[in-house]
């Protein structure tokens, strides 16, 4: 290693005060558990039912939400949530087809983007603030957030699990689950608002621009090494608890925030899926399944 | 014994369009029905009716003795083949599963063992053991429709109603996904509606057809329906069966030419061949 390079790596990373530190961050470190576990579970349902763009868009209109809020003086986690929820009604509402809901996304996308820019703009509070929202941060999270962090979770897991089976099929299988007497059309929007939930918390601690890291990369990832309804959200989970919690422990050693320790570790386990079902495939399924059809 | 399906005076019409009015239907258990005619002629409409998605605007509709109601478990249905994604969190042995259970709310912590084994012989019964553990986006069409058939049978139906469950099948396919209806209803006696554009690949099972034209239908047994003198009367225009080796040539129609048969119609003109087995 030349040395400019240990000098200015130096300044990244700094872990003397590490112990010290630690304690102050217990919130954050609650915080992000909480993020990766309701995360981990509800991306995959995000893949599933093929909502990226969305969660993308629901998360810039919530920053504009936050952002708002902080210019006007109210509560950033009301706005976000404001916002968030706002957006999930209309996409579920007008967008239940995904050609809509895509160009509905991509429609109001950059609108409430130059919104939230544009609130912050006029906004002459602390400059963490401003950044925060998109980049996320590590620790500001006061009891206040951390209650309606662990309220939010908790209602978002719950819900899920009680509707977890009809959703996957209504998700899956559609035609099926109709004429199974799922209420399909319910499930969609229920799942919309559920996601926004997750969504406006998450910001709070991952920032808007990188809610996808948490929302859309862990389930991504399992996917590539198993399709077992079991393990898809158990590792899942795992995958965004590690990237989660991985980076509030990595980025409190060092000046810079905390997303992009997170997107980085949540990118690495999912080139790691990746290689894993590459390698994997030669060796993958059997040519017993076609030999088997013929008889 | 109760008929497995009954429609009695059912007439179907939305807005000011009739897709079909005053139509008598039975089907008993174990019969095997086809359901014929061009697109938009009410077929699919017609298996809607039947899964309780869309009420008659007039008459009765039945299935199993019972006014039809949506999530009857006595339905079974297979959609049409339309394949999965490969992010799908789901293997062979999962999609029948949720024929089995897709629709109950909260954790699957109840019947767990009760329900493996159930879906072990579904699997089973259809050839899919091998491939169960195979994720559902890596199965081509034909095991997939494999797997619709245990799901459609995992509540023990009393009919079958298929939307054209061949489509996109290579003949080979098609063979064994009759032959697995076939081999059901002669064994549980299940009533089979099966909705097609094709007869030719079920002619040898088919014991009545419903063919379905411009609000009018006729049906019967294959040798009634299937003539000349019926097809020319149902299109309003002259129409020629032809019967070579078991299977039915349909010629003329103008109407017709896209609905028996897309692919081979398209080169062929004026003459349509109904099959090409």
């Amino acid at each position: 290693m030349m040395q400019s390079a240990d000098v200015s790596w130096h300044d990244i990373f700094n872990f003397a005060d590490y112990s010290e530190l630690l304690p102050l961050v217990r919130n954050s470190i609650i915080a992000g558990a909480l993020l990766g576990l309701v995360g981990g579970v509800v991306s995959v349902l995000v893949i599933t039912r093929d909502l990226p763009f969305a969660v993308h868009g629901i998360s810039e209109i919530s920053f504009a939400g936050a952002s708002g809020a902080l210019l006007f003086g109210g509560s950033v986690v009301a706005g976000s949530f404001v916002g968030s929820v706002s957006a999930a009604l209309v996409l579920g509402v007008l967008g239940s087809r995904a050609r809509d809901r895509n160009s509905i996304t991509g429609v109001v996308v950059p609108f409430s983007l130059g919104l939230g820019i544009l609130f912050l703009a006029l906004y002459h509070g602390r400059a963490a603030n401003k950044f925060g929202l998109l980049t996320g941060q590590i620790v500001a999270i006061d009891n206040g957030s951390l209650r309606s962090l662990v309220a939010t979770s908790v209602t978002v897991l719950a819900v899920l699990a009680a509707v977890w089976r009809p959703l996957m099929f209504a998700s899956v299988d559609p035609d099926l689950a109709v004429a199974r007497g799922v209420p399909v059309r319910l499930l969609g929007p229920l799942f919309m608002l559920l996601l926004a939930c997750t969504v406006a918390v998450s910001i709070q601690v991952v920032g808007a621009l990188l809610v996808l890291a948490l929302l859309c990369t862990p389930a991504a990832a399992a996917l590539k090494v198993t399709a077992s309804p079991l393990w898809v959200p158990v590792l899942s989970v795992v995958f965004a608890l590690c990237a989660m919690v991985g980076g509030i422990l990595v980025a409190l050693g060092t000046s810079i925030p905390i997303s992009p320790y997170v997107t980085t570790i949540s990118f690495l386990i999912y080139l790691a899926c990746r290689g894993y079902a590459a390698l994997r495939k030669p060796a993958g399924r059997g040519e017993s399944s076609e030999v088997a059809l013929a008889g | 014994m109760t008929a497995a399906v009954r429609l009695t005076a059912a007439t179907l019409s939305y807005d000011d369009r009739t897709l079909w009015s005053g139509l008598d239907l039975d089907v008993e258990p174990g019969q095997f029905v086809a359901v014929l005619g061009p697109n938009g002629s009410g077929k699919t409409s017609l298996l809607r009716v039947l899964l309780g998605l869309t009420p008659l605007s007039s008459g009765r509709a039945e299935v199993d003795g019972r006014t039809v109601r949506r999530g009857n478990h006595r339905v079974g249905y297979i959609p049409q083949q339309k394949g999965f994604d490969t992010d799908v969190p789901l293997r062979g042995r999962d999609l029948v599963q949720l024929g089995l259970d897709g629709h109950r709310w909260g954790p699957p912590l109840r019947h767990r063992r009760r329900d493996r084994s159930t879906v072990d012989r579904l699997l089973g019964d259809v050839g899919a053991s091998s491939f169960a553990s195979v994720p559902l986006g890596q199965l081509s069409g034909g095991e997939q429709q494999r797997l619709r058939i245990a799901q459609a049978l995992a509540t023990d139906p009393a009919v079958l109603l298929c939307d054209e469950p061949l489509l996109s099948l290579d003949l080979h396919h098609q063979r064994v996904i009759v032959d697995l209806l076939d081999r059901r209803r002669r064994e549980h006696e299940t009533a089979v509606v099966f909705v097609t554009h094709e007869i030719n690949p079920i002619l040898a099972v088919t014991d009545s057809v419903l063919y379905i034209i411009d609000g009018k239908f006729r049906l019967g047994s294959p040798s009634e329906v299937m003539t000349s003198e019926v097809l020319s009367e149902l299109y309003r225009a002259p129409v020629e069966v032809i019967r070579r080796h078991n299977r039915l040539i349909v010629v003329g129609a103008d109407d017709d030419q896209h609905a028996h048969h897309p692919d081979a119609s398209a080169g062929h003109g004026h003459i349509n061949p109904a099959g090409t087995r």
